[in-house]
């Protein structure tokens, strides 16, 4: 599905990304974790054409993403649910859905399919029904992720990259946030990468993992090894206190 | 009975000039917020609508309606190529940057215009006649009336436009949050670009309705374009009903000034109010919290 090989990428003039190889197959969710500055978020970034890459291939589904600039990658069916949700505040619930679906209003004729999509996401997640008409900005911090998700959704990608999706949330909130990642792979069989920092629980919900120390994956491997082993236990999984992160 | 009289008539062509500095406003916001630069070039475009309202009918002998519409058009279309000349190029530079580079465009603008059309004011037939019609004791006249229409449909359009319109939508994620936009496949270059077609049109149909009124040379564009950045910024920058109050109560002001104080005072006013205004609430006179802006 997307094959990333030795990607190198500058934020400003840090070396974030150094060598940078991983897979995702069709289906599968895979988690990368790593600390604060790992260079996560340099990664999807570089993924969505946000920011160029210097050196390597970027492939999806065999075709190479490489340089090409954001709204390409979209429309290629790769798309990312920003760090800290990033809805259009002032905008409504309905029409931050609406403008996920931006490019497939450009291509025309998917009208009444971009309808049924908004209604899916709606039962998908009720909350957001009940708000359609309001202020994306006004909706608690749960609701907008569910709703930066949605957004996602509505461009019908065949990968999401999620990151850092329960960054700021309470507990009982994130829970819920984790659910609709398995639902999402369970009943729309979308292919996730995801970011998190809280990596006891995105291991769980995981396929594979890698993790990202510096710019470098230093280790890979199937999520439930992960979680038993004991450098990813020392660095990653040690604090049970942390697994609530404070911006 | 005698001042009461004065005061409704300079309430009225307060109104209307108030009515295009809202306009003028309104243009300079829609640019602001798709690219967070103040297009000094603003008043250029509303010059341009006049002097070439003029030009396509006296020279190109077109009915009023055609000229209006070739004119606006023509406006648009330097308002696309400045852009991309000047604006898209320059994707990292600095704002401050780029304002200087609206100032050059517009003593450009002005420079050639006044080589192909001369330094003489020139005037514009009004659009239906000159007869005043009679309201509580003061004048109006059917130019006023257009301006009021016009200024209403253009505001009503740009508000379905905005609101209901997946361009529109996207402008006012796009200027809310260019990165998020970028991520949902909005290209930020085209909305830019659309920002500047939307306010070189509205500029220009302001420039075309006012001119009947006040007539039109090279160089009214500079101080209509400062009135216009003053009702901006009452309006707090946003493109929405703050920026439309701003240029009327701008314009009542200084009509009412002009009236009962003096006339030579007219432009002061408004630029006392200006900088009232930066002093006292830079965030605009109506803003509480989050406004709308796009």
């Amino acid at each position: 599905m997307l094959k990333i090989k030795n990607i190198n990428a500058y934020y400003g003039k840090v070396h974030a990304l150094k060598n940078v190889s991983l897979h995702l197959n069709r289906g599968e969710i895979v988690t990368l974790i790593g600390a604060n500055g790992a260079g996560k978020t340099t990664l999807l970034n570089a993924l969505s054409g946000i920011i160029p890459t210097e050196s390597g291939e970027i492939a999806l589904e065999g075709k190479g993403i490489t340089g090409l600039s954001a709204d390409r990658v979209v429309s290629l069916g790769l798309s990312q649910v920003p760090e800290g949700r990033q809805v259009f505040n002032p905008l409504t619930v309905e029409e931050n859905l609406e403008l996920g679906a931006y490019l497939r209003y450009r291509s025309g004729g998917q009208k009444g399919e971009i309808t049924a999509d908004i209604q899916h996401m709606f039962r998908m997640f009720p909350r957001l029904e009940e708000r359609r008409k309001q202020a994306a900005g006004t909706l608690s911090g749960g609701e907008q992720q569910m709703l930066a998700i949605g957004r996602a959704l509505m461009a019908r990608p065949k990968l999401l990259l999620l990151d850092e999706p329960s960054m700021g949330l309470a507990p009982l909130v994130v829970q819920d946030i984790f659910k609709v990642i398995q639902r999402l792979r369970e009943e729309e069989g979308t292919t996730i990468l995801l970011v998190e920092q809280n990596a006891r629980a995105a291991l769980k919900v995981a396929d594979r993992g890698y993790v990202l120390e510096t710019g470098k994956v230093i280790l890979e491997g199937i999520a439930s090894e992960l979680l038993e082993n004991k450098d990813v236990q020392r660095a990653y999984l040690g604090r049970d206190k942390k697994e609530i992160w404070e911006r | 009975m005698e001042l009461f009289q004065q005061i409704t008539q300079f309430v009225i062509s307060g109104l209307a000039t108030g009515a295009i500095y809202a306009l003028i406003g309104l243009s300079f916001a829609i640019i602001f917020n798709s690219t967070g630069i103040i297009n000094f070039a603003q008043g250029e475009f509303v010059m341009l609508g006049g002097v070439m309202t003029i030009f396509s009918l006296n020279v190109l002998h077109l009915p009023l309606i055609a000229a209006i519409a070739v004119a606006v058009a023509a406006t648009t279309v330097v308002g696309v190529v400045f852009e991309r000349l000047a604006i898209r190029p320059l994707k990292n530079a600095t704002p401050l940057a780029l304002i200087i580079i609206t100032i050059g465009a517009s003593i450009l603008i002005r420079g050639v215009v006044m080589l192909v059309w001369g330094k003489d004011t020139q005037a514009l037939p009004a659009f239906s006649g000159n007869d005043p019609i009679s309201v509580v004791g003061a004048t109006l006249l059917p130019q006023h009336l257009w301006i009021f229409g016009v200024t209403v449909l253009v505001i009503v359009g740009c508000r379905l436009f905005f609101h209901h319109t997946i361009s529109g939508k996207a402008m006012r994620a796009c200027s809310f949050n260019r990165r998020a936009a970028n991520l949902v496949g909005i290209s930020v270059g085209r909305m830019v670009l659309f920002s500047f077609v939307i306010s070189a049109a509205v500029g220009s149909l302001a420039g075309v309705i006012i001119a009947p009124l006040t007539m039109t040379a090279y160089d009214v564009g500079v101080m209509l374009g400062l009135k216009g950045f003053c009702a901006a910024i009452m309006g707090g920058m946003g493109s929405g009903l703050g920026t439309v109050l701003g240029g009327l109560i701008l314009g009542t002001l200084e009509s009412l000034g002009a009236g009962l104080i003096s006339s030579g005072y007219k432009d002061a006013i408004a630029f006392f109010i200006l900088l009232l205004i930066l002093f006292i609430r830079p965030q605009g006179l109506f803003k509480k919290g989050e406004t709308e802006r796009v």
